[in-house]
């Protein structure tokens, strides 16, 4: 799904999107990146509003759309999401 | 069936397809609509955001859960995306089924569904040009505990 290798791509939706003024990013999988939860850790140290991304019962996640928990282990040329509750119907 | 799309539908269109020569004996349906009025505020429009790719999933999930669960004959679901004006239509479900019972049942279900489990978001914009980002209401969130989805 994503092109380069050890990358992934990582999608922001709705508010988050607004909020990091950010639609979407690739990112090198680093050795200190191995699961979702190493993701939601290493983003949020970018600064203030990504913060928000830590706070687990805020934003929710999913990797190659399937709604996913924080130890999913990650690869390369998967694609994460990150968004808050839905609101659909 | 189950399709999102900008574009508006047609109540009479979709209605006039559910009905199959079978044993159908009862069509329900539902149609969501925007509020022109939300808690008091005057509202102008509702932009729904989705994943293309992950949406059209998990609405195919909840269909398929619809059909697990009871016995039915024909299903429609259709949800619009993009900017909609305050009266616009959001959402279409039509379940027709031999008896009344599932039918009814089975299309609370979907709308039910479509509020917590549905990869959508609603950005509500008022009068002023103010938008808000909708976040899940308690009651859905019951109701989603109630049907034990997801």
């Amino acid at each position: 799904m994503v092109t380069g290798e050890g990358m992934i791509r990582i999608l922001y939706f709705a508010q988050l999107r607004e909020m990091f003024n950010c639609e979407q990013e690739h990112l090198a999988l680093t050795k200190s990146i191995t699961t979702l939860d190493d993701l939601r850790r290493v983003l949020g140290e970018r600064g203030t509003r990504w913060v928000a991304l830590t706070q687990n019962n805020k934003t929710l996640a999913a990797v190659n759309q399937q709604l996913a928990g924080n130890d999913c282990v990650l690869q390369a040329g998967d694609e994460i999401a990150f968004f808050q509750p839905v609101t659909g119907g | 069936m189950n399709r999102i799309q900008q574009n508006d539908f047609n109540v009479a269109d979709e209605y006039t397809r559910l009905v199959q020569l079978d044993n159908t004996g009862a069509i329900v349906t539902f149609t969501g609509l925007v509020r022109a009025e939300d808690d008091g505020e005057a509202v102008a429009s509702l932009t729904l955001e989705h994943y293309p790719g992950m949406t059209e999933k998990t609405l195919q999930a909840v269909e398929d859960e619809a059909c697990s669960r009871w016995p039915l004959n024909q299903v429609c679901i259709i949800h619009r995306v993009g900017e909609l004006k305050a009266g616009e239509q959001i959402v279409f479900i039509g379940v027709g089924s031999a008896h009344r019972a599932a039918a009814f049942a089975a299309c609370e279900f979907i709308i039910d569904s479509l509020k917590t489990n549905v990869m959508l978001w609603k950005k509500q914009t008022d009068i002023a040009g103010t938008g808000k980002w909708l976040t899940q209401k308690a009651a859905d969130i019951e109701k989603s505990t109630k049907w034990k989805i997801g």
